[in-house]
């Protein structure tokens, strides 16, 4: 079969794109659009249902609806988006041809195969067992199966990805080291890799078991190994949204890295360490002793912590340091006043990149200490740690980069843009308050999927204090208003898709390219820019980023300390 | 950004070159990010972990 | 160039350390080896310490020592169900079984004294949750923790589950009691 080398230049962003690639990266985006519409209304049942004044749904439903919202959400939701992301920074960014579109179709089918089978497993009724799935509480054979073929599409589809960039490196499309963007792309999927490896080693295991060719899947081994993929999922996240952050910082504001070795040293302690992280789950579980558990849980000694800390500091630093040689150079902050808050590329990013440091990173490493686990495993306060990273981190960063791919990728003038303004506010800012007072309730104690907190007609039960029901119902009001935002968001992206005006530019063409698509010139020694002589105060190019910096570790070490004193007051353990 | 016709190969201008350091080579290199970052969690998490689940003792 | 293009450098490697990037990457350095050290700080100076002690065991075998410390130190039954609550000795061996969807039995225990609990479940995955302490801990099927603890105050409470384990899950709860040493 031929090659197609059918390209087309973005007249607007100067990018190119592979024809294949363009529709590939379409198709997998709009798949993870459609989870989060499901995701999303079952997500707004779940609060409803966790606001005790309403209490909507009974027990059977609300715990199927919940394993279903984890699955769209988590799983389907991100892994479609982030497959069209490493395709975009594969190819797009690379100008190369995407590596055999025809395995990545594949990839796309199996994928979509995975996603409804699964669903369909969970909406028969059997499989309520939660997005884990922790043996021995077993699910019908077919959740497992929709797992792993899922995960054998996302799989072929990280190997398109890097035979991309062989072809790119071969075909000569760049020259020198491929753009920071693309290599937190890379970083991202090398974690994917290791995820969907750990996947494998226990779901087809489980899967065998559930068929009953296994006889016993052992519970620690079970969470050990899953949690090798639970966790570094989200590793996935946290590198890919990572990437996309650099990448609107560039698009919106033409920043450069501060430098190209900080932020890729930053990506190379994620590739060594973020994946040891997974051992956080299993920190108030028996049998694996401390020396275990404080290694990995503190990814050896908080190294990818540091690069977490890094990348926050370069992001909106970029920023700054381009601001600043715009002119905006008066006082601290006159750089971000004067940010383009209208736009909401930047204000998603802006609110993905607080929000993710200041409640979700915060809140993570607090709960990741071996000791402090005890505190709050398992309670509320998890998903509100979780909501922080994968909802305000991952999927509002998600959201800005759509608003840029609108017009580009699928040639459409964005709807409604009056409402895109606002919905980062409205879904980032409800987002916050939710995970806030999640976490409010789960220092008080209240567990996580729980049907009931209030054991109605139980003798035993548990009288929670009022303010953990405060907590709870503000928690639904907040997670109400995330709702309008995410439903203001499928508006515009489903209405901008399928019934925005198409872009038309004169003369627009696929051409055909042979090798690269563009002659690249060979990167040569030029003088180091250096930041700060010109702009800034005191040789801190960035001195605005550095106070940021410098409250948010204020609030860190307070809060982190906090929580030892409060630890110190419970009973007595070893 | 450039013409997407032309595709000529650049010649390689001959500078003589200042050789690239380790670390920027390693960053440079996919393949071999993809084997550690997978051989890294893979021993110190999982096969740490598993070979203490394994010795855990049998109660009394 | 941005971050979307190659770099313009052929060797970036050796652009040297911005300022603002420099002292960030210190203090943050600092602080992540403050993290670091606080874990084992807290095992040696600190009271409060998950652990390390467990076994494999089955249900068979866990229920049976269950069973044998309820025939000895059982003082009353309670609810409908006719739940035996213990009050073993201070400072001995204390048993507690998790499974769908209930504790068993309930252990009354004495302020101030120091006992090993032993956890395990007959079934799947639990979650002793105890409020309003809020201590939390995994409890496996196939596996016995034996956490040493203590309880500070006396009062009454509550062992809820927060490991999801099933349609009832949010039925599964019991009574911790704690009292003065006579
Ligand atoms: C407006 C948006 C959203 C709202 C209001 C919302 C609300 C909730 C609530 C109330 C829970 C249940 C907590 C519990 O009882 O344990 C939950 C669980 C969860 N949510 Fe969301 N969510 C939203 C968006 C998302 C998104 C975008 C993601 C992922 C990217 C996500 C991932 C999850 C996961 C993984 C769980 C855990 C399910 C489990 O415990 O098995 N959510 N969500
Ligand atoms: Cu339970
Ligand atoms: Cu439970």
């Amino acid at each position: 079969m031929a090659v197609n080398r059918m390209f087309r230049i973005c007249p607007s962003t100067g990018l190119s794109y592979h024809e294949p690639a363009e529709k590939l990266i379409r198709w997998n985006a709009v798949a993870g659009v459609v989870s989060l519409l499901v995701g999303g209304i079952l997500a707004l049942l779940i609060i409803l249902t966790r606001w005790q004044a309403v209490h909507l749904l009974p027990p059977d439903w609300f715990y199927l609806v919940l394993t279903v919202h984890g699955l769209d959400m988590l799983v389907f939701w991100i892994i479609f988006f982030e497959i069209a992301v490493l395709y975009f920074c594969a190819s797009t960014l690379l100008r190369c041809r995407l590596a055999a579109p025809r395995w990545a179709w594949t990839a796309f089918v199996l994928m979509v195969a995975g996603a409804l089978i699964n669903n369909y497993s969970v909406f028969r009724g059997d499989s309520s067992v939660m997005f884990t799935s922790y043996a021995p509480m077993g699910a019908h054979p077919t959740f497992y199966l929709g797992l792993i073929l899922f995960a054998v599409g996302a799989l072929i589809g990280c190997f398109v990805f890097f035979g991309t960039l062989v072809l790119a490196k071969n075909e000569k499309t760049y020259r020198g080291s491929v753009p920071l963007v693309t290599f937190g792309a890379v970083t991202a999927a090398i974690i994917a890799v290791f995820t969907i490896a750990s996947g494998a080693i226990i779901l087809i295991p489980t899967f065998l078991w559930s068929v009953g060719l296994v006889d016993h899947i052992d519970s620690l081994m079970y969470r050990t190994v899953w949690w090798a993929f639970g966790h570094s999922a989200q590793q996935v996240n946290v590198a890919a949204h990572v990437s996309v952050w650099y990448a609107i910082a560039a698009i919106v504001f033409n920043a450069k890295p501060m430098s190209e070795k900080v932020s890729r040293t930053a990506f190379l302690l994620y590739i060594l360490f973020l994946q040891l992280a997974s051992a956080h789950h299993l920190l108030a579980d028996p049998g694996l002793t401390s020396n275990w558990k404080i290694f990995n849980t503190s990814y050896a000694m908080y190294l990818a912590v540091l690069a977490s800390m890094v990348h926050g500091l370069t992001v909106p630093g970029s920023i700054e340091v381009a601001q600043r040689e715009k002119g905006f150079n008066n006082g601290l902050f006159e750089w971000l006043r004067r940010a383009p808050w209208g736009n909401p590329c930047f204000s998603a990013l802006f609110i993905s990149l607080i929000g993710f440091g200041f409640l979700g990173g915060i809140s993570g490493v607090m709960m990741g200490t071996e000791q402090l686990n005890l505190i709050i495993h398992n309670t509320i306060y998890v998903p509100g740690h979780f909501h922080a990273t994968v909802v305000i981190g991952t999927t509002l960063a998600f959201m800005g980069l759509t608003y840029f791919l609108i017009p580009t990728l699928f040639r459409r003038e964005l709807m409604f843009p009056g409402l895109a303004k606002w919905q980062p506010y409205v879904f980032g800012l409800g987002m916050c308050g939710f995970s806030l007072f999640m976490m409010g309730a789960g220092t008080l104690g209240v567990p996580r999927r729980h049907w009931d907190m209030s054991f109605a007609g139980n003798p035993l039960g548990y009288e929670f204090p009022g303010m953990a029901y405060l907590m709870m119902a503000l928690m639904a009001i907040c997670g109400l208003a995330a709702i309008v935002g995410g439903a203001m968001y499928l508006l515009i992206t489903v209405g901008s898709v399928f019934l925005g005006k198409k872009i038309e530019t004169p003369g627009f063409a696929y051409v055909r390219a042979k090798d690269g698509v563009a002659p690249t010139t060979r990167p040569v020694e030029v003088a180091f820019e250096t930041h700060g002589t010109n702009i800034g105060t005191a040789g801190f190019a960035a001195p605005g980023t550095f106070v940021l910096a410098m409250v948010f570790l204020v609030a860190f070490v307070l809060y982190y300390f906090v929580n030892w004193k409060y630890l110190s007051t419970v009973w007595p353990l070893s | 950004m450039a013409n997407a016709n032309t595709t000529s190969p650049i010649a390689e201008d001959d500078i003589p070159d200042e050789p690239i350091p380790a670390m920027q080579q390693l960053l440079d290199n996919p393949f071999l990010l993809l084997f550690i970052g997978i051989a890294m969690p893979t021993v110190l998490y999982i096969i740490w972990g598993v070979m203490e689940i394994v010795g855990i003792p049998i109660a009394k | 160039m941005s971050a979307i293009q190659s770099p313009a450098n052929r060797v970036w490697w050796k652009q040297p350390l911005d300022r603002v990037e420099g002292s960030w990457i210190a203090i943050a350095f600092v602080w992540c080896l403050v993290m670091f050290f606080m874990m084992p700080y807290w095992h040696v100076y600190g009271k409060q310490n998950l652990s390390n002690e467990a076994y494999r065991t089955t249900p068979e075998m866990f229920s049976g020592k269950t069973q044998a410390m309820v025939d000895k130190y059982k003082v009353r039954e309670e609810t409908d169900l006719k739940i035996p609550v213990v009050h073993p000795p201070a400072g001995s061996d204390v048993y507690l079984i998790a499974r769908l969807w209930q504790w068993w039995p309930m252990l009354e225990l004495e302020e101030g004294k120091t006992y090993r609990l032993h956890l395990s479940s007959m079934d799947w995955l639990h979650g002793f949750s105890l409020q309003p302490e809020n201590i939390n801990i995994e409890v496996h099927p196939n596996y016995e923790h034996v956490v040493t603890l203590t309880p500070t105050r006396a009062g009454t409470y509550s062992i809820i589950c927060n490991e999801y384990c099933g349609i009832n899950h949010h039925t599964m709860a019991s009574r911790l009691y704690v009292v003065k040493p006579k």
